[in-house]
């Protein structure tokens, strides 16, 4: 009877011990690279994916993107739009909640909005929300705040009135400008709100903690109203701008994704880590952008000449391995409101009958060889792989016009402060990527009364004619076609001529299950799991 | 001493001035601005941008408005890191940099201290040598390339150190970084000390110690050793300031939350305040070591005591 009673108590002294040293579940942790440290993490504040990453992990809007990149509800349920497509009324999820276990109300969105708009915010991407009713008059403080077309009609019904219709509202909720703030919270903490340990967040994560420079650590918010599906108990997001250093932690097992590589390891890394390398085309094109203020780039066929002169497949295939895609219209493809782009006509002719083109052209307008010589300088921002597509189209363009190319580069702030303030260029480097998978976001950069980003200086009525219309045009197709005309203007133009399309690099782990490519290069932490 | 050490403090304060009015000015006349970014603002943005930041304001108001804040201890928000103001940035990053740089300091300087006198000891023998070409070879070598080799050899292929990351801040992801950022200052050092202990062995006082047998032992150690320090001593400030304040390279390459890259990625972002704080730290650190020097000197070389 002792002896049993000590061996019983062994026993269960044994299993006590046992079951103390390994813990009852492993944490399911996602080691994620994030390629920057993020700048901020207020919503009104942010102007980069890397920001975006880590803040729709946090918080949750109207809509958001699902694994596929396909635009879902979110913080609301459901939504219905008036008949005139002006007015949009959201139907908030009744067990919506902020991190601390309050509700997530209408009240919330309206007041985050009006904080987005409020000059004094100064919010970068106040622009997201420009489609809302006098949002555009506020911010440049010709309106009252009062006045912004946002409504919390009761707690957990939300309506907003739009300018006018806008077929890509949608996307736009998505933005992470278009992510709420809780009221209290804000009102309460003021800029602080962003801190670990003050900030409260709608999203399926929290924010825990955040080093700069070392990793910013987010848990699963138990309070979220989908939190039963987030299987992830933990996301540590490490802000490495060493493309090189990501990498490298990616082979040494210590990050489990990776965004953003150099394009000439793709090869390498595709031979050690096969279809761990994802290769993802984004909506977002690389393209140059002509004077068409100066001549001779005030002449349609110079433009053209040159712009066919280029090998994009070259570009894409040597210079960034696959990594990008050869160009033909400024709208990138997979944009699925707009379906293809208008290309340009040349693109469907074979590199060399397309040199032979450019010859014609270039002779016609009275340049080149037998003609006036040809002086052109490329301007980029200081950066490898744009260096080395300047010196390819130099190559190109001295072998095609036997012109004489000279290059100048300038650190990211003074390129785009130089044309953006208006300065004379020849030919200059430039790239967008996509707010909302919406083809007017790339299109209205060339409208002639867009004075920032219409670096070429384009001014062609036609287009904006084309361009009004589609602002109008309530029936998506009509619209479409509209859109596509107005591009097709703009192949024919060359103001800009489109050369890559570009693609997003990530490593992902084989740890990691479902990851989705998708062009918006949306990629929510609570729908990735991770095994051991 | 102490009268010294008042007089070089209290001289310290214009020099500072200086140097904070000299970047304050040059900052501004690089083209672009903090808020020039690949994609550029919309103008009515931009507009409420500059005001809140009172960047619209005439720059000679910037100026003075910067001086009168900084004299308070306030460096304001930085423009990029939105979150955080400067002094936050670098209260945090700068404990990381300063750990890291005390012991690639420590390594490089007992190291190369160590290394050179056995160099000079055995001058022109094989081991004088093979020292002199492996400091050679530390000095040519980048970092840019000594940390990733590092990093390859010791975490991708034999799996035995982190690749990177502070982790927990224990020896394990200190070791690598602090190796790539001393070894090219542990070359500095053996060099240094090869030179100077050589000619100290050559002088008379160490002639006469050695004539009395003096064991080499103390004579190399009590009496070669202080005459022999004092180029490394002088060194010492410049690369202990240096280190101190992190390493852009390294702390790049190891991600290590340092201030190092502040600096760097400040000025490339026109991120004005954070790159006056960091050169006003910078400045702060010159100074301290070079007043810190100057006293060990004046240890080492009873001709140049400041009574």
């Amino acid at each position: 009877m002792t002896s049993r009673l000590l061996k019983l108590s062994a026993a269960a002294l044994l299993g006590s011990v046992l079951f103390a040293s390994a813990p009852a579940f492993a944490e399911a942790v996602l080691h994620r690279g994030n390629a920057g440290e993020p700048q901020t993490l207020d919503q009104a504040q942010t102007s980069i994916n890397i920001e975006a990453f880590i803040l729709k992990d946090l918080y949750e809007g109207l809509t958001i993107y699902d694994a596929a990149g396909k635009i879902i509800p979110g913080a609301a349920e459901s939504w219905t739009v008036s008949e005139d497509g002006v007015t949009y009324t959201f139907k908030l999820r009744e067990n919506a909640k902020w991190s601390d276990g309050t509700p997530v109300t209408a009240q919330d969105f309206e007041f985050s909005f009006k904080r987005v708009e409020d000059p004094k915010t100064a919010a970068k991407y106040a622009n997201i929300l420009y489609p809302i009713k006098n949002a555009e008059a506020i911010n440049n403080g010709k309106a009252e705040i009062a006045t912004l077309g946002v409504k919390a009609v009761d707690d957990k019904t939300f309506q907003i009135t739009l300018e006018r219709p806008t077929p890509f509202f949608l996307e736009l909720l998505a933005h992470q400008t278009a992510l709420p703030v809780s009221k209290a919270s804000v009102e309460k903490n003021g800029a602080d709100f962003v801190k670990p340990g003050v900030m409260v967040s709608n999203g399926a994560f929290k924010l825990v903690s955040h080093v700069p420079n070392d990793s910013l650590v987010v848990t699963k918010n138990e309070n979220h109203w989908d939190a039963a599906n987030t299987k992830l108990d933990k996301v540590i997001f490490y802000p490495i701008d060493d493309q090189a250093a990501s990498v490298r932690r990616f082979e040494a097992k210590e990050m489990d994704l990776v965004f953003n590589f150099s394009a000439d390891q793709i090869e390498r890394l595709r031979g050690a880590y096969k279809d761990q390398v994802h290769v993802s085309p984004t909506l977002a094109t690389y393209y140059y952008a002509f004077d068409g203020a100066q001549a001779p780039y005030d002449d349609v066929r110079v433009r053209q000449a040159l712009s066919m002169a280029v090998d994009r497949d070259f570009l894409a295939k040597e210079i960034y391995s696959g990594s990008q895609i050869p160009a033909y219209s400024l709208v990138p493809p997979g944009m699925a409101s707009y379906g293809e782009p208008s290309k340009a006509d040349f693109a469907t002719l074979s590199q060399l009958d397309r040199e032979d083109k450019a010859l014609e052209l270039m002779k016609e307008a009275g340049y080149g060889e037998g003609g006036k010589p040809l002086e052109i300088e490329i301007r980029y921002n200081t950066n490898p792989n744009h260096e080395r597509v300047a010196t390819a189209v130099a190559d190109m363009w001295k072998n095609t016009f036997n012109a004489k190319v000279t290059m100048t580069n300038l650190d990211v702030s003074s390129h785009y402060a130089y044309l953006q303030e208006g300065g004379k260029f020849n030919v200059a480097r430039a790239g967008w990527v996509a707010d909302y998978a919406d083809a007017e976001n790339f299109l209205a950069l060339n409208l002639s009364t867009n004075k920032t980003f219409n670096y070429g200086k384009y001014n062609n009525p036609e287009f904006d004619a084309l361009m009004q219309k589609s602002y109008a045009e309530e029936n998506p197709e009509a619209r479409s076609k509209l859109l596509h005309e107005a591009e097709a203007l703009l192949s024919r133009d060359q103001p800009v001529a489109p050369l890559l399309t570009q693609a997003d690099l990530w490593l992902v782990s084989n740890r990691v299950s479902g990851w989705k490519d998708n062009a918006a290069n949306e990629h929510l932490s609570r729908f990735l799991s991770v095994s051991e | 001493m102490l009268a010294f050490v008042l007089r070089r403090l209290a001289s310290a304060v214009p020099t500072l001035f200086i140097v904070v009015t000299i970047s304050f000015f040059l900052m501004r006349f690089a083209p672009g601005g903090p808020f020039n970014l690949e994609r550029p603002l919309p103008p009515a943005t931009m507009e409420n941008i500059m005001r809140t930041y009172q960047l619209d304001q005439p720059l000679w108001r910037q100026y003075v408005t910067y001086i009168s804040n900084a004299v308070q201890g306030d460096f304001g928000p930085s423009y990029i890191y939105k979150d955080n103001t400067v002094a936050e940035l670098i209260g945090k990053g700068l404990p990381y940099s300063m750990e890291l740089g005390f012991f690639a300091l420590l390594l490089a300087l007992v190291g190369g201290v160590t290394l050179g006198t056995i160099a000079a000891l055995r001058q022109n023998s094989v081991l004088d040598f093979s020292i002199m070409s492996l400091a050679t070879v530390g000095t040519t070598i980048p970092n840019f390339v000594v940390g990733p080799v590092l990093t390859l050899i010791f975490a991708i292929v034999f799996s035995l150190l982190p690749a990177g990351g502070w982790g927990d801040g224990s020896f394990r992801y200190l070791l690598l970084p602090m190796i790539a950022l001393a070894l090219p200052q542990l070359a500095v050092f053996a060099r240094l000390t090869r030179g100077s202990m050589i000619e100290a062995l050559h002088a008379d006082h160490i002639r006469t110690a050695r004539a009395y047998g003096l064991p080499p032992r103390i004579v190399v150690i009590t009496h070669a050793m202080r005459g022999a320090l004092l180029p490394v001593v002088s060194y010492l400030a410049p690369c202990a300031a240096a280190l101190m304040t992190g390493s852009a390279v390294v702390e790049t390459i190891f991600t290590i939350p340092g201030i190092g890259r502040y600096f760097v990625l400040g000025a490339l972002n026109r991120d004005y305040t954070l790159v006056m704080g960091t050169v006003v730290l910078i400045a702060i650190f010159v100074i301290v070591f070079n007043l810190v020097v100057d006293l060990i000197y004046g240890l080492l070389d009873p001709r140049v005591r400041h009574d």
